[in-house]
């Protein structure tokens, strides 16, 4: 099968088009219905990118299954997938049933929930296979608009406030990087990604405005981009759309964003910011990492003292980020395999984190932990998974929260002990907070009289959960099967930066000498 | 064999957390207490036909980054068989105690499941704890200690309606992490410069580490002090040493069999294990070892004024196993971790044995745990008092001093502690010998006191409750008996091999080959100590042994003494005063308990009136607990608080949304004119917007 991305990128739309064309009325059985489409859509789109991963050779370390078009207005359009995007797809069409079955509940307007959804998923895929600049910018920048939706529209009583601010804080981030990729298009004279991962932008230092720009163009576009994925990412100081983003969201809505759409930083400075500009990342890696660090210990510092149960979780997600683009920006092999790891585990515990509060919120239509205490001794089975999930989020060995954890800040010491002994303090604070919600929510004596009738999870619930603990568990035990994936790639990608980098550092060296 | 030792326990949690509902309660109970014994016999006969050779079994692959490579493998050599038969005959034991000690519980509802769940945790840090003594690499070992954490956390907070019991299993997760970050980047130092976690290849690079330096934080170090410093941190979490100790006395809000299998024979003593693991990166950090001397000797004393003053009976256990912890945390400073697993071994049995009479003594007493409003139970529970007492001989080191007819004569702990006092001395390590002798001093006095106010005397407190105290099922006494057989002869059957000659130890421990020859002719039975002095041959044979075997590579063996290091060979001859020392300290506590709480029972009141400000900083602990919450604790939430407040409310959404308050204003006016009226159409248009715009670029670049 020669177009096997396209077609997996394009099938949920394909349902979505379903949906909107020949789905009618409202009604119950319109509504079910809807569900079933979208749901059986998903776990189609899952099945046929298996056959991608099968056909994925992880050896090979440069772009597979690649399919290039002419397009509109001259355009390309280019898809492939190489050994650091491939999980990414894996990770987003997994999860995406989950997040159709976390709908369920939903009874307004759920077609264009439905279709939100779907839409979005083609879009999130298509980010992680573009190969080319205009598209992949297409499908960065159009995600917004389903999420905008999904907060804007199902999202909670204060929903405008944080739609807006997600949308501008993404957006313009965005536009600074568009202008570099219109300077790098003037450079190289292509937007193929593949011919710019070759091509190397100029890095002589010059002076901008009496300020000295070392590291050159590539600095400056290095800074444009990292606008967009800081912000995407989040970064601190630039992190506080999300809480407020997923306070507001619909659960399904807080699982993609935190589970997948987060991702789209990491990889674009995987995928951008690394190769394209390697001298850009070697003058700012430092930056990065001391802004990693303070992210970690600043937001679990944060979590510490939130009373909304998806708030500490927004906090807890930003300091995971933290570790990933620490991971990321010490380029070596245990930093980014880490990194990566970091994210696709990420990607199934936060997910599931956000799953748990859904289920009481549904149940009590609160988020506030002070609402809540004692569940254990109503719902059981729903504090085992909550339990499992927290320890996974505190990166308990053995869960998949561990191997990234680890391999980031592994990764980190070899290039900067300071800024690993901070970001190792992330894991006694992450314990602290992780565990005092625990107890606030779950254990104790089941006093306040709202919750006596509390019941535990339903089996919808518990098939949510099963695949998440399964990958969580799996992951934690056998790591290799995402190392052996991503590692090729990962040294290849390495390997390019240190051969780039060298003539740079050495001549610094002398400069600084 | 050892797979399937491991695994046995594993197997046994997860049929009874989660299959209890399908075979019954009681036979889940039962499967997972028969696959401990089944460990457990399968241990003995592992430990007993051990050769002493290292051995490595692979079993799958496990994080693999770069040259970073890690395997799920078990690794034996003596000190992973030492710990089997401690951890799984201990968790036999506690299973098996537990039925009868958990069958009614007042905590819990009628009709609720506690009992599966509690075998469950039990199983789950059986497993977890021989995982981590079973690792052939670092981070194997992280992985057991992490999960022993959990079990630990799990089972302090498993009365989950208690809010003490849930703050302590959140503080004893959290003080551990404390520990845990040292340890890990004690794992990433080591991993950057040997290139590896696997014990054999950082082993055999400790000699260059000695001479090799790095950078870490500000200064530049000497690379084996700092990493076996850092190591050492997470091993002052797990064996609460002073400063990281905070949470074990904390952790007695759990059921008593786990005070005894977790937080006094087994998962406390893992930091010992660790450093006596890494004796071939210890022994080339000198410094450190002073430093971890330094600190188990303070341990060791502070530990045991705080339980002098104690009433609750297991918060009195408990500083006595943190005090007992910093003993052996001597003997591996020392050097001797022959003498340190020693400790651990007979430690296990007695302290145990102790928890677990203290908890047949609390469920007889109906959960009360206050020694004041015991008395005189002596009569009510015969077996359980004389189990106690076996515990109380074994700890205080009840034996004949200077006795030896191959081994010395006593109880398990007078062996085993003596060897470590003795070690003080012969490594010159003065303050650490006084510590431990005003220690043990300390000891005898708090055991005593603990005996005499439970078992003698006049009943107090409640008079109901003392009528219907009673002694304990077959189920909780025959482990004790068990036990009781451990504490009395553990230390005497295993001298030789842990504290014998050299040449014994290095056999035992693998890192002498065994030649033809004979012990016992060398050693002889003089009747006199010390023993090896006592005649012209020995004193020959050990100088031999030091010309002839060859000088040991680190890696060779379960431990590694580096050449200079004879204390284990000298503490056989110090002088007498220093054998005899323990000796009369013990019976100087004892004396003195008997005058205060036997002879002249309105001693102690007076003595605490009279002495208030001192009493008060004993009971209350040294003020640790106060100090941490003014230092750590309300520090962390004020900033947590003025981050969010400040930080994130103020300053950061302050500025940005005071540039979007100006900017979405006119967008919106700009916008408003096209009349859409959704929202998304604007952001559609803009994307739109963008794709021309980009559009045009390319075709316009692309005419050039």
């Amino acid at each position: 099968m020669g177009n096997l991305l396209s077609l997996t990128t394009f099938i949920p739309l394909l349902g979505a088009l379903i949906l909107a064309i020949f789905l009618r009325g409202d009604d119950a059985a319109a509504q079910r219905n809807a569900k079933w489409v979208a749901l059986a859509t998903t776990i189609a789109t899952f099945v046929v990118s298996l056959f991608i991963l099968f056909e994925f050779n992880p050896q090979d370390t440069g772009f597979q299954m690649v399919e290039e078009r002419e397009w509109l207005l001259g355009l390309k359009y280019k898809m492939g997938v190489d050994g650091i995007s491939i999980l990414f797809v894996m990770l987003t069409t997994f999860l995406m049933p989950i997040v159709i079955g976390a709908c369920w509940d939903v009874k307004v307007r759920v077609k264009e929930y439905m279709i939100a959804f779907l839409f979005l998923e083609t879009l999130m895929l298509g980010v992680f296979m573009a190969l080319d600049l205009v598209l992949f910018y297409l499908f960065f920048e159009a995600g917004l608009i389903p999420m905008f939706l999904i907060i804007g529209i199902w999202g909670g009583a204060n929903r405008i406030y944080a739609s807006f601010k997600f949308f501008l804080y993404t957006f313009l981030g965005s536009v600074l990087m568009l202008v570099a990729m219109v300077a790098m298009y003037v450079d190289a004279g292509t937007t193929d990604i593949e011919t710019l991962l070759t091509h190397s932008f100029g890095s002589e230092t010059f002076s901008l405005l009496g300020i000295q720009i070392i590291g050159g163009a590539q600095t400056l576009m290095w800074l444009a981009f990292f606008a967009s994925f800081a912000v995407k990412m989040p970064m601190w100081p630039v992190h506080t759309w999300l809480p407020d983003a997923h306070v507001q969201a619909p659960t399904a809505g807080s699982v993609v964003l935190a589970a997948i759409l987060l991702k789209m930083g990491g990889y674009g400075f995987l995928r951008f910011s690394l190769p394209m500009f390697p001298v850009g990342s070697e003058v700012m890696g430092p930056l990065v990492l001391w802004l990693s660090a303070i992210a970690i210990v600043y937001t679990s510092l944060v979590a510490l003292v939130q009373e909304d149960m998806k708030k500490l979780i927004a906090y807890s997600s930003v300091a995971h980020m933290g570790y990933v683009t620490m991971g990321i920006f010490a380029v070596n092999q245990q930093g980014i395999d880490g990194a990566i790891f970091q994210m696709l585990s990420h990607g199934f515990i936060s997910g599931a984190l956000f799953l748990c509060v859904g289920v009481i919120y549904d149940r009590m239509h609160t988020r506030e932990i002070d609402a809540y205490g004692g569940l254990v001794n109503r719902m059981p089975a729903y504090a085992l998974i909550f339990c499992f999930f927290t320890m996974a989020n505190v990166g308990l060995p053995g869960t998949s929260g561990f191997v990234g954890e680890f391999l980031t800040l592994m990764g980190v010491f070899q290039v900067n002990t300071w800024v690993a002994m901070v970001a190792t303090t992330g894991v006694i604070l992450s314990a602290a907070y992780a565990l005092w919600l625990y107890r606030r929510v779950v254990m104790g004596d089941l006093i306040k009289e709202s919750l006596k009738t509390i019941k535990d999870i339903t089996p919808r619930e518990r098939w949510l959960f099963t695949p998440l603990v399964a990958m969580t568990l799996l992951l934690g035990v056998y790591p290799s099967l995402v190392t052996d994936i991503i590692g090729p790639s990962v040294e290849a990608l390495i390997g390019q930066y240190d051969t780039a980098t060298a003539a740079f550092d050495a001549a610094n060296q002398y400069a600084q000498n | 064999m050892e797979t399937i030792i491991l695994f046995a326990p594993l197997v046994g949690a997860l049929l009874c957390g989660f299959g209890w509902k399908f075979i019954g309660e009681t036979t889940a109970q039962w499967v997972a207490t028969s696959l401990l014994f089944l460990a457990a016999i399968l241990s003995w006969i592992v430990f007993l036909t051990f050769d002493g050779t290292t051995e490595s079994i692979t079993i799958l692959r496990w994080i693999e980054s770069g040259t970073l490579s890690t395997d799920w493998a078990i690794r034996m050599d003596r000190l992973t068989a030492i710990m089997l038969i401690v951890i799984t005959t201990v968790s036999a034991l506690v299973h098996l105690y537990s039925f009868g000690y958990m069958a009614h519980d007042d905590h819990f509802a009628k009709g609720v499941s506690y009992r599966p769940r509690f075998f469950a945790y039990l199983s789950f840090f059986t497993f977890a704890m021989l995982m981590l003594v079973t690792s052939d690499n670092l981070i194997q070992m992280f992985f057991g200690w992490e999960g022993v954490g959990v079990a630990s956390y799990l089972l302090i907070g498993f009365y989950y309606k208690k809010p003490s019991a849930n703050a302590a299993a959140i503080k004893a997760f959290v003080v551990n992490r404390v520990g845990d970050f040292g340890f890990a980047l004690g794992i990433f130092g080591i991993y950057w410069v040997t290139d590896s976690v696997k014990f054999e290849d950082i082993f055999a690079m400790t000699p260059q580490l000695a001479e090799m330096t790095m950078p870490f934080l500000w200064a530049e170090w000497n690379v084996a002090n700092l990493l076996a410093f850092l190591l050492f941190v997470g091993a002052m979490g797990k064996s609460a040493q002073l400063l990281l100790h905070t949470w074990l006395p904390d952790a007695m809000e759990g059921p008593t069999p786990v005070s005894a299998l977790i937080h006094a024979a087994t998962m406390v003593t893992a930091g010992v294990f660790l450093v006596c693991r890494m004796s071939p990166l210890y022994e080339y950090a000198p410094e450190t070892q002073q430093f971890i001397v330094f600190l188990g000797a303070t341990t060791a004393f502070f530990a045991a004024t705080v339980g002098l003053v104690q009433n609750d009976i297991k918060r009195v256990i408990a500083y006595s196993t943190c005090s007992q912890l910093g003993y052996m945390f001597v003997a591996a400073g020392v050097g001797v971790y022959s003498v340190a697993m020693f400790h651990l071994l007979t430690h296990a049995f007695f302290k145990a044995m102790l928890f677990l009479g203290a908890g047949s003594v609390i469920h007889g007493m109906h959960h009360e745990q206050d020694m004041r409003n015991y008395g005189g139970l002596k009569d009510k529970m015969p077996y359980t008092f004389w189990a106690m007492m076996i515990g109380t001989l074994a700890i205080t080191g009840v034996g004949i001093p200077l006795l030896y007819i191959g081994f010395p004569i006593g109880f398990a702990g007078f062996v085993s502690k003596d060897a470590i006092i003795e070690s003080a001395f012969a490594a010159d390590a003065g303050y650490a010998f006084w510590m431990l002798v005003v220690a043990a001093f300390m000891t005898s006095f708090y055991s005593w006191r603990l005996m005499f106010l439970t078992f003698y005397g006049e009943p107090r407190g409640d008079k109901h409750t003392h009528e219907h105290a009673h002694e304990s099922p077959g189920t909780m006494l025959t482990p004790l008996a068990v036990l009781s057989v451990g504490a009395i002869f553990s230390g005497m059957v295993f001298y030789g091999p842990f504290f014998g000659s050299d040449e014994k130890v290095g056999k035992f421990f693998g890192y002498i080959e065994a030649t033809e020859k004979t012990e016992d002719t060398a050693m002889g039975f003089s009747l006199i100590a010390p023993a090896y002095a006592a005649g012209e041959e020995t004193d020959d044979h050990s100088d031999d042994g030091g010309k002839e075997t060859p000088i040991q590579q680190p890696g060779e063996g379960a431990i590694y003494h580096n050449p200079d290091n004879h204390v284990l060979h000298d503490a056989h001859y110090v002088p007498n005063w220093v054998k005899l020392s323990p000796f009369i300290v013990m019976v100087a506590g004892f004396a003195l308990a008997w005058l205060m709480y036997i002879r002249r029972p309105d001693l102690p009141a007076k003595l605490a009136e009279q002495q208030r400000p001192l009493y008060n900083f004993l009971l209350n602990k040294w003020y640790f607990d106060e100090l941490y919450d003014f230092v750590f604790v309300r520090p962390a939430i004020a900033i947590g608080n003025f981050l969010w407040k400040r930080g994130d409310m103020g300053v950061i959404d302050g500025g940005i949304n005071g540039l979007a308050m100006g900017v979405v204003p006119f967008f919106t006016r700009l916008l408003g004119r096209m009349q859409s009226g959704y929202i998304f159409t604007y952001a559609f248009a803009m994307v739109i917007g963008i794709a021309v715009l980009l559009t045009w670029v390319s075709l316009s670049g692309g005419a050039n």
